[in-house]
């Protein structure tokens, strides 16, 4: 029973990981219809550029914060500079832009920063925090509850904020938004910006698990990938319920079910993809878009 | 009177006149690549058919090209099949098997659809190493290249280079009369409004499982013939990475056409070379630049972007909307 | 009195086509003006245009300022609240939330609670189901929707279009009594529609669109009472 909590608590944690990555997916997909293949390289990058602050000498949380800062001013003009241009083109050409943002920042990682694996640091103490027989690790702990209190945040602002308000609206109805005055470009803008920080949030959750190096979130791209699948691409919240539930599912398939060894826990992800697109292709919580003819 | 159908015709022969001459003036390596040029155009026109003229998006067409291959080098291999069977056999088989994917995909649309095939390129590899007995494992399977038949007086490489090329020009003009004809009409009706095609009699369900079965044959065609130009199959081979360059290349060359499969073959073949000839240290930062690069000034592609400056050089007054030529964003309307 | 809105020589287009062949007409602040037209005449295009919606040659006034150079997100600036064809309504938001959006462009936030009471007092509906997705209301409730979220920006200028349409004939003469009573309380309105009898009874001016040219315009009393022109040109 300690175990199966234990190996539950650490399924949260890196479902934590997966939300914010299936969120960012999700925000971006439902404003354009496009998915960012580049998610996960501007999270790795994003990643590195808190590691260079550590290295200059910054204490964590500062340096944390002005990762989530620069993050987000990337995010918005990556949208601005590289997007804008191609906003009108046909869906699969946006994508090529994103996968060629993809292999660009995995190349200039690689290229600043060497391909050598280097050690990232987690902000929470070492020592496991203990309740009763469980033990559990206070990172994961410290990770659950960074992602919670991000995704928190992010609930609050476009819940009742008016400029989360006007988000909303820009994602959902560009046409009658304009007509209210939002400028719909900019909001579009601001989504990216918000995506890149919850990359950048799991990149520096996750490195400290997985050490740092270009193809850092490679994996967690798929995980987050059958995340939104299963939440359902339409639900910002089904997102992130998915990408908790995959976290948990990975974890404990990987303990329990013995021949599924590291290899083939890949292969978990693959497997929910499928089955959840055969039963129900929209997710747990997406919408089938219905069409007019 | 040369009328402009004349002049293309005329102009195709010549192209493909001088694409005959080269194995007696290029060097054994160039061969090789316009050999690979020859065999990612036929998969990339596989996949055009499905995701340019269909509207069916497949991030995953590299597993009927390892389907295709693997075929091919495990008839050549355990059983001694001559490699000329094999190429018929890798398409024929990927036929039934694209069909047989084709029927569960009827019920899933554009990003789902694309998630599908996404996993089933992602899984590939895994499922090749664990067939071992059959696949020969992460080792993969060693081929010999085969010899020119009839004592012809060319080595392996020119040979491969003249079969393959042979193999093209069947496969683009009988992909041609399809797309072009009839059918090519009510798979493009079926991309453009499903509803529609189907209010006027079209089969929707069938045309889209069959053609889902046509491209993966095309494809299957191609990776049969890339295991007797190469010689050797191995799972890493066909990753994932593989079926986005395809889906890259035909993007580039220009989805819905027929000549961007090869613009885009020659896109993926060469451009990472050139790629790295500019940057040792990041050639791929390179090419993404190319790819980001290409999709500003042609977003539809190269194949588009000629015909559009066809349309504008023959017709200079055009008095009503520009027509859209290839695949366009479909967005839900409320 | 001068013009509140002005409109010399304007052409619109859709790509290439042209849908508006020089178009001039102008609007006096308090009146209600109406569009008619077949289908295809030109009607939405021409609010389309005063919205920036769609490519134009030619001048556009409002207040004596040019609207030509600016983007659709501009034109609430100026106090002109457009309500498309369509509804365009945010399906999933809530009604407050629609309404808060209306509020949006404006340059005063001013008392958000004041306006919602007076919406909610011409669309007592709407109170009702204050909380609701919008997306869940009837075709009627969402038209009243679709002008309610108009009036929270307290516009100078409201331009309707259709509100008629596929409405059943009770709700729609609600909808143009409120249009009436809105129009008392200083809002102008340029209204487009097919329905030519309700639109004509409502507003003070009319214009007659034919394939994208003005063939008819006058005093609305004026074009009602004369036979020929009605039979020729409205249909009944």
């Amino acid at each position: 029973m300690d175990i199966f909590i234990q190996q539950v608590v650490s399924g949260l944690a890196t479902g934590g990981i997966y939300a914010s990555v299936a969120l960012a997916l999700v925000m971006i997909y439902q404003a354009t219809d496009v998915v960012n293949f580049a998610q996960g390289e501007m999270a790795m990058f994003a990643t590195y550029i808190c590691w260079s602050l550590l290295n200059a000498g910054l204490p964590y949380w500062v340096a944390f914060l002005s990762t989530l800062g620069i993050a987000f001013i990337g995010g918005v003009v990556i949208e601005r500079v590289v997007i804008r241009p191609v906003e009108n083109a046909p869906i699969l050409s946006i994508v090529i832009v994103t996968l060629g943002l993809l292999v660009i920042f995995n190349s200039l990682a690689g290229w600043i920063w060497t391909y050598v694996q280097k050690p990232f640091p987690s902000p929470f103490p070492s020592s496991p925090f203990r309740a009763g027989e469980i033990i559990l690790g206070a990172h994961d702990l410290g990770q659950i509850n960074v992602t919670l209190f991000v995704l928190l945040c992010i609930y609050l602002f476009f819940r009742f904020t008016p400029l989360g308000l006007a988000m909303r609206a820009a994602a959902q109805n560009p046409v009658s938004s304009r007509l209210c005055g939002i400028r719909v470009g900019w909001m579009l803008a601001l989504g990216w910006g918000l995506a890149a920080v919850f990359g950048a949030v799991a990149g520096m959750m996750v490195a400290p698990n997985l050490t740092l190096e270009p193809n850092l979130m490679g994996g967690v791209q798929i995980y987050a990938f059958a995340a939104a699948t299963l939440g359902g691409f339409t639900s910002p919240g089904g997102a992130v319920l998915g990408g908790f539930i995959v976290g948990v599912v990975e974890n404990l398939v990987g303990t329990y079910v013995s021949f599924i060894g590291t290899e083939l826990k890949f292969t978990v992800a693959l497997a929910m993809i499928i089955v959840v697109l055969l039963v129900k292709p929209s997710g747990l919580f997406g919408s089938t878009v219905v069409k007019r003819v | 009177m040369i009328t402009s159908r004349l002049a293309r015709t005329i102009g195709l022969l010549a192209v493909l006149a001088l694409a005959c001459a080269l194995p007696f003036f290029l060097s054994n390596f160039r061969l090789f690549q316009f050999t690979q040029v020859y065999i990612y155009a036929i998969a990339i026109l596989g996949l055009n058919m499905l995701t340019g003229y269909n509207g069916q998006f497949s991030l995953g067409h590299g597993a009927f090209y390892a389907i295709g291959a693997y075929t091919a080098a495990i008839m050549m291999d355990k059983w001694s099949i001559p490699y000329g069977w094999t190429i018929p056999a890798g398409g024929a088989l990927c036929l039934v098997v694209g069909f047989l994917f084709g029927l569960p995909a009827l019920r899933l649309e554009g990003l789902y659809l694309a998630l599908a095939t996404f996993s089933l390129a992602l899984a590939v590899p895994q499922i090749l190493k664990y067939f071992e007995h059959w696949t020969g494992g992460s080792q993969g399977i060693v081929l010999s290249k085969p010899k020119a038949p009839f004592g012809l007086r060319l080595n392996p490489d020119q040979w491969l280079y003249l079969l393959t090329l042979a193999v093209l020009v069947v496969l683009f003009w009988l992909g041609a009369n399809l797309l072009r004809g009839r059918v090519g009409r009510a798979i493009v009706a079926i991309r453009d409004n499903h509803i529609s095609a189907e209010a006027m009699g079209i089969n929707a369900s069938l045309y889209k499982s069959l053609v889902f079965g046509v491209s993966a044959a095309y494809t299957g065609v191609a990776g049969a013939l890339s295991a007797s130009v190469i010689a050797f199959v191995a799972p890493d081979s066909f990753n994932v990475f593989l079926s986005v360059t395809l889906l890259i290349g035909g993007v580039i060359g220009g989805l819905a056409s027929i000549s961007g499969a090869i613009f885009g073959a020659i896109f993926i073949q060469f451009v990472p070379n050139w790629a790295q000839d500019i940057s040792k240290a990041a050639p791929w930062a390179i090419f993404g630049v190319f790819l980001i690069g290409f999709m500003y000034v042609m977003p539809f592609g190269i194949a588009g972007a000629v015909r559009l400056l066809w349309i504008r050089m023959t017709r200079p007054r055009v008095s009503q909307e520009r027509p859209d030529p290839v695949a366009s964003r479909a967005r839900p309307t409320t | 009195m001068s013009a509140l809105l002005e409109v010399q020589d304007l052409e619109a287009f859709y790509g290439r086509t042209k849908a508006l062949h020089g178009v001039s007409f102008s609007m006096a602040a308090g009146g209600i003006t109406t569009i008619l037209g077949a289908n295809g005449a030109g009607k939405t295009t021409t609010l389309r245009a005063i919205s920036r919606m769609v490519r134009t040659v030619g001048s556009i006034r409002f207040e004596g300022q040019p609207l030509e150079a600016r983007a659709t997100e501009d034109v609430v600036q100026f106090g002109i609240a457009h309500a498309p064809e369509g509804r365009g309504t945010f399906v999933q938001l809530t009604v407050e939330e629609n309404l808060k959006l209306g509020a949006w462009g404006r340059r005063e936030r001013g008392d958000l609670a004041a306006d919602f009471e007076r919406v909610f007092g011409y669309f007592p509906v709407l109170r009702e189901r204050r909380r609701q997705m919008a997306g869940t209301l009837s075709g009627g409730e969402q038209q009243m929707l679709c002008v309610a979220r108009a009036l929270m920006l307290r516009p100078r200028l409201l331009l309707l279009d259709e509100p008629s349409l596929g409405l059943a004939p009770m709700v729609v003469r609600e909808i143009f009594r409120i249009l009436r009573t809105v129009n008392q309380a200083g809002v102008t309105i340029l209204l487009v529609e097919q329905n030519a009898a309700l639109a004509l009874d409502l507003a003070d001016h009319v214009f007659l669109l034919e394939t994208g040219r003005i063939v008819l315009e006058g005093p609305s009393d004026v074009l009602r009472r004369d036979d020929a022109i009605r039979r020729a040109y409205l249909g009944y």
